[in-house]
């Protein structure tokens, strides 16, 4: 993992659209017809939710597998 | 499916346990011993030994005239290691479950080995036994043995275990003197017999020609089903190990008896059986028997150790010592069967052994080594169609492997045409996928070659073969591609097909029966002219798996070699004995770790240089570091140290190659000019190689990297980060959400990660 010299901060990270600052918030995944409410940053204006590397890699990873051996 | 299970002998005994009528652990026994803990191999005994004291002492031990080792050597000393055991360690009682007391009561009459032993397990079963001895001591034969071998108290001992059971013991009973059958009967549910050989008394028992009472030999019934015998009343001549073994076995007849249970159903496996254990024993060092220095002693515990040190620990595991797929499941075929019918019967809940199913490369090495011919590849690969069929195969398993195919069948690669001046084909040239991602240069090469050497027009097809579908479990893609192919080859006339691929030509054989490898095609005609391969070193020659039953391509290969003055030396595993590279079965997509480790294990075979006429067996052992050249780049007078060294290029280049290629074919052969570049195809990205490998491991391509960015910049969807003004976005082009942190230059994006996830971030877009 290289994120953190190329600046995966989470908190560095500003909305290009609104230039807001990221909120926790209420967000939505789903995979092979399970929906999972989570806390995820996202762009309280419009709503671009930001999934960092450590998660897609980490617990996203996980939970795909086992889901996809259900 | 039970009919493959019995093909795998792995689970069958040992011979040694298999011989043993009571099928004593001796493997386990002999593991123990081997590191010096006699106390646990004692316990292994009593495991299975009624009066481990006695049996250990005197067992007339079958076991050892059935033991592997003769082969290699001379058998095992299982009786004197077991004399050794009990003569030094003292047997622990071990936890006695608690059974709850029956009512039903048994008299065993006849105190010796065999009686004793029917009257211990079934007090152990909680019934209310009596045993009569007609003498004025319980042993029977056993008070025969001398004193130094089979001491007085070591007896005691092993029947003060009956007394603890709550078994009354009447000696100075001589049944017939006292009671009839009849009227013993009266006060007992059920009698055993065990008289002995010399006893002349038949209790009015129906009796045989020899006037011996009548006894089953499998349930040691006797004409009244209440009476049961055995023992050397019934063979005539005392065998410690089989009065032992009549008694238990009778024990459990009189046990069925009195629950009202069937006294045949299920007991083939009860005393000596036979065993179909394979063990191979080629090339193992004989060493003979370790000697008892003093036959007073025994053995030492060192020299104990020694001799159990020989033993072979008999197992088939054939296929897995080959295999590093079976090996790395830490099983063998009997039970990755099992797992993969139970996989197949879950409904709810999880599929353990989907991993284990695509991750073997069906490369049928198995089937070969196999003395019973059992072949796991074509199980791994119906049930791979049957999770397909069933929606439960895992999307992640294939899904690159499959995307790659479906760019190969795209605009990007896809092409058939006839020769330049021709208008119709009399052969077809199909290099296929990835030789032509690997060695564009080479596939043009071969073209030109075939065109020079064949009359009648040489057509070229660019395309997938399909193999990676049928690999999958994909059939209905697989069948959908072929019918594509079939369709273009009738629009060619009917070519002769020529590929170059082994995993082609695999797949197309029963499609085109004329089908022609390259190689044959080569060994036939002149080879290109001013070849020279100035090396003098031994070449060692990998067949690719997908010819292991086409011993004529893996002759044409090996003339090719010797026309083109190379010296080749065979490995250990060729011809039809050919191990896989670690692509065949999608093998290095669903289980990288075990394709590596497959890949680890063949290059080691030999020091050589190899030389492989697959491009990705090449390339999959240079890329772990085998110098390894292909058979092109000797024909085409390649620099070979070179070549050897060459890494086979990353996902991104192949599609690039393969793209490359079609466009090259394109201009220089038919004069076209190719199509343009279009969207997301014109992103000019820079990607570190550090980050590129990092890419290649997660398999994300350039052309995901490139999507990602047009969108983001269209849309002006992404984040930017105020420390270094780096962008961050995501897309989803199919199944993959894939996202990249870039930065924009003057006419490029330099690229500072990429990673992605198939779950989907279900949008809650606000205007």
């Amino acid at each position: 993992m290289n994120n953190k010299e190329a600046g995966q901060n989470s908190t560095a990270w500003r909305c290009a659209q609104c230039s807001g600052p990221l909120e926790q918030g209420k967000v939505t995944v789903s995979y092979l017809g399970n929906d999972f409410p989570v806390q995820e940053l996202k762009c309280p204006k419009c709503g671009l939710v930001l999934i960092t590397e450590e998660l897609a890699l980490g617990k996203m990873a996980e939970v795909e597998q086992n889901l996809e051996d259900k | 499916m039970q009919e493959l299970e019995a093909k795998c002998t792995q689970e069958n005994p040992p011979a040694c346990s298999a011989a043993c009528p009571l099928h004593v652990d001796v493997r386990a026994f002999m593991a123990k011993a081997k590191t010096g803990d006699f106390q646990e191999a004692l316990a292994v005994l009593q495991k299975k030994e009624p009066f481990p004291g006695i049996i250990g002492r005197i067992c007339d031990h079958p076991c050892e005239a059935t033991c592997k080792r003769c082969e290699v050597g001379t058998a095992l000393a299982i009786a004197d290691l077991e004399r050794f055991c009990v003569q030094n360690f003292q047997v622990r009682p071990t936890k006695a479950k608690v059974i709850p007391k029956k009512s039903q009561k048994v008299a065993v009459v006849g105190g010796g080995l065999s009686g004793l032993t029917a009257a211990l397990d079934l007090a152990k079963k909680g019934y209310v036994v009596t045993v009569f001895e007609a003498g004025a001591k319980l042993g029977g034969q056993l008070l025969g043995f001398p004193a130094d071998v089979l001491p007085p108290e070591v007896l005691a001992a092993e029947f003060a275990s009956l007394t603890g059971l709550g078994v009354e013991i009447r000696l100075n009973a001589e049944v017939e003197n006292i009671l009839s059958l009849p009227e013993l009967l009266t006060q007992f549910d059920a009698i055993y017999l065990g008289t002995g050989a010399k006893s002349s008394a038949t209790f009015g028992l129906d009796v045989t020609p020899q006037g011996r009472v009548a006894i089953n030999p499998l349930t040691y019934i006797t004409s009244n089903s209440a009476v049961f015998a055995g023992g050397s009343m019934r063979t005539g001549e005392f065998s410690p190990i089989y009065s032992a073994s009549d008694g238990r076995r009778a024990a459990i007849s009189i046990d069925r008896y009195l629950q009202g249970s069937s006294l045949t159903a299920a007991r083939e496996s009860e005393g000596t059986i036979p065993t179909k254990l394979f063990v191979n024993v080629t090339g193992l060092e004989p060493l003979p028997r370790v000697a008892i220095r003093d036959s007073n002693q025994g053995y030492t515990p060192e020299a104990a150790s020694e001799e159990a040190a020989r033993c072979l620990d008999c197992q088939c595991l054939e296929c897995v010592k080959a295999c590093e797929f079976m090996k790395h499941y830490e099983g063998y075929p009997k039970k990755y069967l099992r797992q993969i019918y139970n996989n197949e019967s879950i409904v709810m809940g999880t599929r353990h052994a989907n991993k284990m199913i695509n991750s073997c490369s069906l490369c049928g090495l198995c089937g070969e080594i196999c003395p019973q011919e059992l072949n796991l590849g074509p199980t791994c690969q119906t049930t791979r169609q049957s999770m397909v069929e069933r929606g439960n195969m895992p999307p992640s398993a294939h899904d690159f492997a499959l995307r790659d195919m479906a760019f190969s069948n795209s605009e990007h690669f896809a092409l058939a045409r006839h020769q330049p001046g021709h208008a119709t084909s009399k052969y077809l040239f199909f290099p296929g996928c990835q030789l032509s991602a690997s060695s564009p240069e080479q596939v043009e090469k071969v073209y030109a070659y075939l065109r020079e050497n064949l009359a009648g027009g040489v057509g070229l097809m660019l395309r997938c073969c399909g193999a990676p579908a049928d690999w999958a479990g994909q059939q209905e893609l697989f069948q959908t591609n072929m019918a594509e192919i079939l369709t273009n080859w009738e629009a060619m006339d009917r070519p002769q097909v020529i590929v170059a691929c082994s995993s082609c030509y695999r797949s197309f054989k029963p499609q085109f029966p004329a089908i022609v490898s390259l190689w044959e095609l080569m060994d036939e005609l002149e080879l290109p002219l001013n070849v020279k391969n100035e090396t003098n070193a031994v070449l060692a020659v990998h067949d690719a798996c997908a010819t292991r039953h086409e011993p004529q391509i893996q002759a044409s290969v090996r003339n090719l070699l010797t026309k083109l003055g190379i010296h080749t030396t065979e490995l250990l595993f060729s011809g039809e004995l050919t191990k896989c590279c670690g692509y065949g079965g999608l093998q290095s997509f669903s289980n990288p770790e075990v394709a590596r480790e497959a890949v680890s294990e063949r290059i080691a075979e030999a020091p050589n240089d190899y030389v492989a006429y697959c491009a990705m067996c090449r390339d999959n052992f240079a890329n772990q570091g085998k110098r390894t050249v292909h058979l092109l780049d000797l024909v085409f007078g390649q620099d070979i140290a070179e070549s050897a060294l060459r890494q086979g290029p990353g996902y991104s280049q192949r599609h690039e190659q393969r793209a490359r290629l079609k466009n090259r074919f394109l201009q220089q052969v038919w004069g076209e000019q190719p199509a343009p570049l279009r969207g997301y195809q014109t992103i000019n990205v820079k990607i570190s190689v550090k980050l590129r490998q990092t890419l290649e491991e997660r398999r994300i391509l350039t052309e995901d990297i490139q999507q990602v960015i047009e969108h983001a910049e269209a849309t002006g969807r992404k984040f930017i980060n105020q420390e270094n003004g780096h962008s961050l976005a995501y897309f989803k082009p199919a199944s993959v959400t894939y996202w990249v942190e870039y930065r924009s230059e003057a006419d490029r994006f330099t690229i500072y990660n990429a990673y992605s996830h198939r779950m989907e971030i279900v949008e809650d877009v606000k205007p």
